[in-house]
């Protein structure tokens, strides 16, 4: 089994995915941006900004549905906000009998919940519309325009290029240790030794794949070295932009500042 | 509540949209200037050879991370790997091989959010590094190098990496006004201090193997690091920081809850973290707050009190010996 299902990208002809991954990568970061600026309570806005995020999604032909589903990933995460509907003060909603306790949603309370989840969900879609639709080869392209240095792109490069084998060392680490492992058929009888123990084995396992990981970069530095490698990273200059490209990056940037000047004005 | 955290891979990476603006803008320029000092750092010290070698090393962290064990009822320990990254390439390699793999799991796995991202690289790549390299130094100097300083201080420093990491993350939300100080801090404090175990059960696990089969490279992170004390004063200081503002912040909720209502997401502008000061800590100087601060250092730094109660007791005994 290879792990090729790692790769969030999604191939395909879409104008989404033709446009250049410098634009695309700094529209994301102004989305989500806009949207942590957005004022809690600015339902309109928010709406507006789901409205955009599901128009890109529609455009880039990788599937509604795809991306809502990927979305829930961070929704766990939502659980930490919870407890703010019941702990800022405010006109009272609701309340929910806990036993001993009550607790009183207030308005300002839900209304500071329901916008943490929207800006959150908005900004995950964003974030998954740039992965999926974007290669990685790409994206390195736009973190280099973003002046990210050249040293932390190339260790970000070598880092994917090997992803994927040392992922699937990991498969096979885990197969191996699943193989070697009994199950109990009998309930009540516990296999796999103790808490101690279960984490010295998977230890081992993971002292296992940083030793490969140290034996494969020794020979990766080797092969780069007979290629010619003298410790300077030589990349490509970056084309320029194309005048469709600014076109869809003013057009789009303007936009995101009038829709953030009006959540500002009427909500702030 | 917190429960699901437990569940998930990656309970410390925070999405956008819980973070309030000045809250990850600060965060980020923190996280900016760490990582340009650590390429700085290793651009000077370390040979090309390093490139390939955190590149490859940054993967297998990543795929390290899938090798998990079950911990009980459903839920599973797994790797971060700030501290077996700090201790097998030294600090600031492990930086940059930290940022790297949060880089790409906000990047591409959308596992923390990109604008948090400069919030997610400050807790596991600077925080996680900086107090794993102070605790793990702490201990194998006072073992002096020998082998169970590695074993005790990598076993600590992960432990302590992932707690403090949690709290910074518990403080960065509360600051923001996403959660109530009061139960994001211990619950993040004390949920991680359970996943830390699991950290800490890996790393010494692996540490064993490695030092088994090549016990070189564990050597090799041992060389003098230039610019070391001082990371190992700001582990210090991360630590201590961390200790006193997470039970300060969670036991005054109100004075962070007010900053955070008053100011709502976008105000912060205005600098409510320097409002906190007026409102928040000088009338907290009471002898109940201090008592609090006092709780805090202690239970943060019991572990490391420990570590130095059978540092000296190792020490006296193998001293004869020598």
């Amino acid at each position: 089994m290879h792990v090729h299902f790692l790769d969030p990208y999604r191939s395909g002809q879409s104008p989404i995915h033709r446009l250049d991954a410098r634009v695309k990568f700094v529209l994301t970061l102004a989305f989500i941006l806009t949207a942590a600026l957005t004022p809690p309570g600015a339902w309109p806005v928010y709406i507006l900004l789901f409205a955009l995020v599901l128009a890109v999604e529609i455009f880039s032909e990788i599937g509604v549905g795809f991306v809502l589903k990927r979305a829930m990933l961070a929704f766990f995460f939502i659980l930490a906000a919870l407890p703010v509907i019941f702990t800022i003060p405010g006109p009272a909603l609701f309340h929910l009998p806990l036993g001993a306790w009550t607790l009183t949603a207030s308005l300002p309370g839900v209304e500071r919940f329901l916008s943490i989840a929207m800006k959150s969900w908005v900004s995950i879609q964003a974030a998954i519309l740039l992965a999926t639709t974007t290669t990685f080869p790409e994206l390195m392209t736009a973190m280099r325009a973003v002046r990210i240095p050249r040293l932390l792109v190339a260790i970000f490069g070598l880092m994917w290029r090997y992803l994927f084998v040392l992922a699937d060392e990991a498969l096979r680490l885990m197969r191996a240790r699943q193989a070697r492992s009994g199950y109990a058929g009998q309930p009540g009888l516990k296999p796999g030794g103790s808490l101690a123990w279960r984490g010295r084995v998977a230890g081992g396992m993971v002292g296992n794949l940083f030793l490969r990981a140290f034996e494969r970069s020794d020979r990766i530095y080797m092969a780069m070295l007979a290629r010619g490698y003298d410790g300077e990273m030589r990349l490509e200059p970056l084309p320029d932009l194309s005048n469709r490209s600014w076109l869809v990056l003013l057009v789009s940037m303007g936009m995101l500042v009038v829709l953030l000047a009006f959540a500002l004005l009427f909500w702030a | 509540m917190y429960l699901t955290n437990l569940l998930s891979p990656a309970p410390m990476h925070i999405p956008d949209g819980f973070l309030s603006v000045i809250v990850s803008v600060l965060l980020w320029i923190v996280s900016i200037a760490a990582v340009a000092y650590a390429l700085k750092r290793v651009n000077q010290d370390l040979g090309e050879r390093q490139v390939p070698l955190m590149g490859v090393l940054a993967a297998a962290i990543f795929a390290g991370q899938m090798l998990n064990f079950t911990v009980a009822g459903g839920t599973s320990g797994h790797l971060m790997g700030a501290a077996i990254a700090t201790i097998l390439l030294g600090p600031w390699a492990a930086v940059l091989v930290m940022t790297t793999v949060v880089g790409v799991q906000a990047l591409v796995f959308q596992d923390g959010g990109l604008l948090a991202l400069g919030a997610n690289i400050f807790n596991m790549a600077v925080v996680g590094v900086a107090v794993s390299y102070f605790v793990y130094q702490t201990v194998y100097r006072l073992s002096r190098g020998q082998r169970w300083g590695i074993f005790v201080g990598g076993f600590l420093a992960a432990w302590t990496s992932i707690e403090i990491a949690a709290l910074a993350t518990g403080l960065e939300l509360a600051i923001s006004g996403t959660s109530p100080a009061n139960l994001a801090i211990p619950a993040m404090g004390g949920i991680h201090a359970i996943i830390g175990i699991g950290e800490s059960l890996i790393t010494l696990g692996a540490l064993a193997f490695i030092y088994a089969t090549r016990p070189d490279l564990l050597g090799a992170g041992q060389k003098q690091v230039t610019g070391g004390k001082t990371l190992w004063v700001v582990g210090l200081v991360i630590a201590v920081a961390l200790a006193i503002a997470s039970p300060l912040a969670s036991s005054h909720p109100d004075g962070l809850e007010w900053v955070a209502g008053q100011k709502g997401f976008l105000d912060t502008a205005r600098g409510p973290l320097f409002q906190i000061i007026p409102d928040y800590v000088l009338p907290g100087v009471t002898n109940e707050a201090l008592a609090t601060i006092l709780a805090g250092i202690l239970g943060t730094l019991i572990v490391f009190g420990m570590a130095l109660v059978v540092a000296y007791t190792r020490r006296n005994r193998s001293t004869p010996n020598q």
